[in-house]
């Protein structure tokens, strides 16, 4: 099946990639799509992850046409 | 229900007024309370002068998580409208970041609401700061404590 991965702020800059279409088996979890496109990279701990625009835990099974996204902790607003 | 994201500097005080007059839910006489919070940009942080900001979000999720959580408030407490405006992009020193509106009948609904929106939005709303600073740039790790 094929899913979209994006990578935000530091995440994006670190791995050098900001989004792309990537063909993966079925039955895998959020976790195992972070492994799949960066195989040589650990999961950075307090990674946030989203499915679909909704948050979700790394868990989460992973459906064909999924957007799959990872982000450092969030800091909006004002301080 | 109003959400705006914008990469362009906005006047708060005109984004409040312009609503007012033509497009708040309800009309214009059926609320006694506006509570107003408005974030600028600082420029100090963690002990360095701040020079300018670069505020990264995703879009449509951005915007979706906003949306979902003024639905909240709305449920929560009895409110008759309400606005957020966020900006991002580049950014400098005094511009306004962001804007949380809250109209309602009587004042403890729009002063909670308004703390609420305003908590929620810091803590789960996916925006990222990038600070430039003399000597470079930086990506904010930890919020500021209300």
């Amino acid at each position: 099946m094929q899913i979209t991965v994006r990578l935000f702020a530091g995440l994006r800059e670190r791995y050098g990639m900001d989004v792309m279409t990537v063909s993966v088996p079925g039955n895998i979890t959020v976790s195992e799509v972070w492994s799949l496109v960066l195989p040589e990279e650990p999961l950075p701990d307090n990674v946030l992850a989203a499915q679909n625009m909704e948050y979700v835990d790394y868990e989460s099974a992973v459906a064909d046409g999924d957007e799959i996204a990872f982000f450092p902790p969030v800091t909006g607003g004002a301080s | 229900m109003n959400v705006v994201i914008t990469d362009q500097p906005f006047d708060p005080w005109q984004q409040i007024q312009t609503l007012q007059i033509g497009g708040l839910k309800g009309g214009a006489a059926d609320f006694g309370a506006t509570a107003v919070f408005v974030g600028t940009l600082r420029d100090f942080n963690e002990g360095d002068a701040v020079e300018g900001m670069f505020l990264e979000h995703y879009p449509g999720m951005t915007e979706r998580y906003l949306e979902k959580i003024s639905a909240e408030a709305a449920d929560r407490w009895q409110l008759v409208d309400t606005l957020i405006v966020h900006r991002v992009g580049e950014l400098r020193p005094a511009d306004p970041i962001v804007l949380v509106a809250v109209w309602s009948a009587h004042r403890k609904a729009a002063f909670d609401a308004s703390r609420w929106l305003m908590e929620a939005l810091k803590s789960h709303a996916p925006f990222w700061k990038k600070e430039q600073l003399k000597e470079g740039s930086r990506w904010v790790e930890h919020n500021t404590p209300g």
